[in-house]
């Protein structure tokens, strides 16, 4: 059954259709008229947040939190350039938004009228599809096509930029019976031979691990569930990408801890040394791959993912299945369970000596002290204190994200949200608003540094209005810690222009917000003033001071293999066996 | 190789270049050119040529020619690349799929007296050019070859008072009795 309604109207009666609960925006004049009819509804709640860019990652942690897409509306010209870098942010770790941008009246597009920019020329390259409609015809399609572009297959933000005049127009509007689009259809079940090939790999294998990835994570929580499944059936090590972490329950013993760049010894090395890779919706990223010659020598991979552009884009595999993680788990599973298939027990045990061997290195062991806190410390505390609770973390970008992605533990999908791909400043906070709306009882908490925090900073204000409890932890080290690691390593440990400067005092910026601030500078009241954090129903900004030095390890160097690992030079309580050499600076190659 | 300071990892492989002409079936909806040709540059790969056509103009359908060349993995991205636009619906490999018709159409215009212009109709009768336009100084030539036989001439054509010249791109189609939709 149709309806007559303008333009702005079947934007929000779209919105309503899709079962949209929140949107996030910014109004301004080439999107009133939608505004407007926002006004005359309750069903979808608007958030008005305090940036167009603060809009998209409020959009992105909300969706990767709750599994749902995120929505965002701005305006023309400099509301939709400031949603840029969210945009691009989404596209780099396949978050599935759409954002919808307003736009001068058709009659105008291409004469440089008042606030008019090019929206689908300029963010062509970081959507995964965009549309500008020019009929109110059009409409009703768009608006449910974006939708479905953006959350099958690999998923991605879709904007659809809505000129003034198209949103006063009437025209008819009925929900389409579906939103599929007339010829876009990813594949999500995977090929049944290569899925045989690839369960009779698994099954011979002697030294096999899991690589998982975001893929899983976007697949949903049954892919979870499947995979811990078929991990525990097989017995294999498993190990993930920052964008998978929570996939896997970080604390049973088959999981190996995160790798790549700045992963563990163990995940690492068992990369390394593996003879079967079976990656699961992860990308082969550089920061996972390190020198492309020297990566993983002596495996056979089995690489599932729904994007055929991901399959031997940098790492050639032997087994490609285009599909679904959910799907090709599935099928994963039936045919080991029908084969009755047993891996090589003794091969495997052996297998698990080796990795037992790396993980008594302790690589994520440090020098404690009783004067300053040392970030680990920090977050390991903060682990401690709230992992019994309905926690959700958003990160900045920078050491504070790396240590949080390696002291912080999680048993479920849709509990971490961090800038992976893109590696956006500014991400946390406003992810946080957004988790925060889509899971308002939980305990929501950015780990932020002291210099990406102010790069959304604003957004506090947003948290205050919608009463949003969340809590901004800093690691505050007075530097943009991980640009002043890289100087070290690369540059002769020439700071230049990484020193925090003319802070300002985040406690006082916490209360003038409205918020609460807290400081900690002693390692024997971080407990209590933790607890103090979370016990507050209030936005909360903890300014945690920690030794300004320390750095981020283990640590593959630039371009080297993952053989060539760095490590902190402090061996742990454990004493664990150091088994190879260790040059006088402590740094070890092994 | 030269060693830098990054934190990126260093280039590793050196594999041969070969030349692919890809069949592209688009929607013919506004910017799917624009898509098409800003996913080779942002993407680094080359466009040799490229042609557009909307070829079935009820169901809104285009045949974009692309002529492009890389290593074989570099090809296999740039095919999965394109799939992954929403608006394409089919990429075939026309060097993949057996030898392919390959034409292409070529205006020249050359200006010369005497000799020159004696030398020239030769040149455009051995090569079956057609004549499109003459003045008492000029020609325009239409020639339509592969893309050698349009270098080729082109390039006899320089020497004998070549002024202009205009060349579509490569279309190509699949030889034997299959069609590709
Ligand atoms: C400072 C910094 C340091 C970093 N260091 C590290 C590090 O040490 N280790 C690390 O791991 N990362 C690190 N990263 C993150 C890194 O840059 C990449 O973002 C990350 O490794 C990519 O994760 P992924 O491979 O899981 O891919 P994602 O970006 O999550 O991509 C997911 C893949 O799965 C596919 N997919 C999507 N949906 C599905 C589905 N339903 N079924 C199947 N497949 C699907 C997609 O096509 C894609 O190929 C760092 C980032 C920053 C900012
Ligand atoms: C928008 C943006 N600009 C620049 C960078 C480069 N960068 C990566 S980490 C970093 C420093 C972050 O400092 P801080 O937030 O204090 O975190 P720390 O590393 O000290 O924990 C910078 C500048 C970036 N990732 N994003
Ligand atoms: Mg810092």
């Amino acid at each position: 059954m149709s309806e007559t309604m303008t333009g702005a109207e079947m934007v929000i009666r779209a919105l309503q259709d899709q079962g949209v609960e929140h949107i996030f925006g910014y109004p301004g004049g080439a999107v009133l008229p939608i505004y407007d009819a926002l006004f005359h509804q309750e069903k979808v709640r608007h958030v008005l947040v305090r940036h167009e860019q603060g809009a998209v990652h409020a959009a992105e942690g909300y969706a990767r939190s709750s599994g749902k897409p995120g929505v965002v509306l701005v305006t023309s010209g400099p509301g939709a350039t400031n949603a840029v870098t969210g945009l691009a942010d989404a596209m780099m770790d396949s978050i599935p938004l759409v954002c919808i941008t307003g736009q001068v009246p058709t009659h105008l597009i291409g004469s440089d009228a008042f606030q008019e920019c090019d929206t689908v020329g300029i963010t062509r390259h970081c959507t995964k599809h965009n549309y500008l409609v020019k009929s109110i015809e059009d409409l009703p399609r768009v608006l449910h096509e974006a939708f479905y572009v953006a959350q099958n297959g690999r998923p991605g933000p879709v904007v659809v930029d809505l000129p003034k005049d198209i949103q006063f127009k009437t025209g008819s509007y009925a929900r389409p019976l579906s939103n599929q689009h007339k010829t876009y259809r990813p594949t999500v079940k995977g090929d049944m031979d290569h899925i045989r090939a690839a369960i009779e790999l698994m099954a011979n294998a002697k030294r096999p691990v899991f690589y998982t990835g975001g893929g899983v994570v976007n697949s949903g929580p049954h892919a979870a569930t499947l995979l811990r499944e078929l991990v525990r059936l097989t017995g294999f090590p498993i190990t993930s990408t920052l964008m998978g972490l929570g996939a896997y329950p970080a604390s049973d013993k088959q999981w190996l801890g995160m790798l790549g760049m700045h992963g563990t010894y163990e995940a690492n090395l068992a990369m390394h040394e593996c003879d079967v890779m079976i990656n699961l919706g992860a990308r082969f990223d550089d920061r996972i791959t390190g020198r492309l010659d020297a990566f993983s020598p002596f495996s056979k991979r089995i690489h599932v993912d729904i994007d055929p552009s991901s399959i031997n884009k940098t790492v050639k595999v032997d087994i490609p299945i285009v599909g679904d993680c959910a799907h090709v788990l599935e099928d994963m599973l039936r045919l080991w369970r029908q084969n009755a298939q047993t891996p090589d027990k003794l091969a495997l045990k052996d297998w698990w000596g080796k990795i037992e061997g790396w993980r008594a290195r302790n690589c994520l062991a440090y020098r404690k002290s009783d004067e300053t806190i040392k970030p680990q410390y920090a977050l390991q505390r903060l682990y401690e204190l709230t992992k019994d609770r309905d926690v959700y973390i958003t990160t900045e970008v920078g050491q504070h994200q790396m240590w949080a992605a390696q002291y912080f533990k999680f048993e479920e999908p849709n509990r971490w949200m961090t800038s992976g791909g893109h590696g956006t400043m500014g991400y946390g906070l406003p992810a946080a608003v957004g988790v925060q709306l889509a899971h308002p009882d939980a305990l929501v908490i950015d780990i932020a540094g002291e210099a990406s925090i102010q790069m959304m900073l604003q957004e506090m204000s947003t948290a205050l209005q919608y009463n949003l409890p969340l809590k901004v932890f800093i690691l505050n080290n007075e530097y943009m810690g991980m640009v002043r690691q890289w100087q070290e390593l690369l540059h002769g440990g020439r700071y230049s222009h990484s020193y925090s400067e003319s802070l300002p005092d985040f406690t006082k910026l916490a209360e003038a917000y409205g918020g609460v601030g807290i400081r900690c500078d002693k390692p024997g009241e971080l407990d209590a003033k933790i607890m103090e954090m979370i016990s507050v129903n209030r936005p909360v900004i903890f300014d945690c001071i920690v030794d300004k030095t320390e750095n981020c390890f283990p640590m593959i160097p630039s371009g080297k293999a993952h053989n060539e690992m760095l490590l902190n030079d402090y061996l742990g309580e454990t004493g664990a066996d150091i088994g190879s050499v260790i040059d006088e600076k402590g740094k070890m190659l092994v | 190789m030269l060693q830098m300071k990054t934190h990126y990892p260093d280039a590793t492989r050196v594999e041969p270049v070969n030349r692919h002409t890809l069949a592209v079936i688009v929607d013919n909806e506004p910017g799917v050119l624009a898509r098409i040709a800003g996913l080779f540059s942002g993407r680094g790969y080359n466009i040799e040529s490229l042609t557009v056509t909307e070829t079935e103009h009820e169901a809104h359908i285009s045949r974009i020619t692309i002529v492009t060349t890389g290593t074989n993995s570099i090809i296999q991205q740039i095919k999965s690349q394109l799939e992954r636009l929403v608006p394409v619906h089919r990429v075939i490999d026309l060097t993949l799929t057996g030898e392919a018709v390959e034409r292409e159409l070529c205006l020249v215009k050359v200006v010369g007296k005497g000799d020159y212009r004696v030398e020239a109709m030769r040149l455009a009768s051995a090569f079956g050019a057609r004549t499109m336009d003459a003045t008492l100084t000029s020609f325009v030539y239409e020639l339509t070859g592969t893309t050698e036989e349009v270098e080729r001439f082109i390039k006899l054509m320089t020497a004998v008072g070549l002024v202009e010249v205009s060349r579509t791109g490569v279309a190509a189609m699949a030889r034997g009795a299959e069609g590709i939709v």
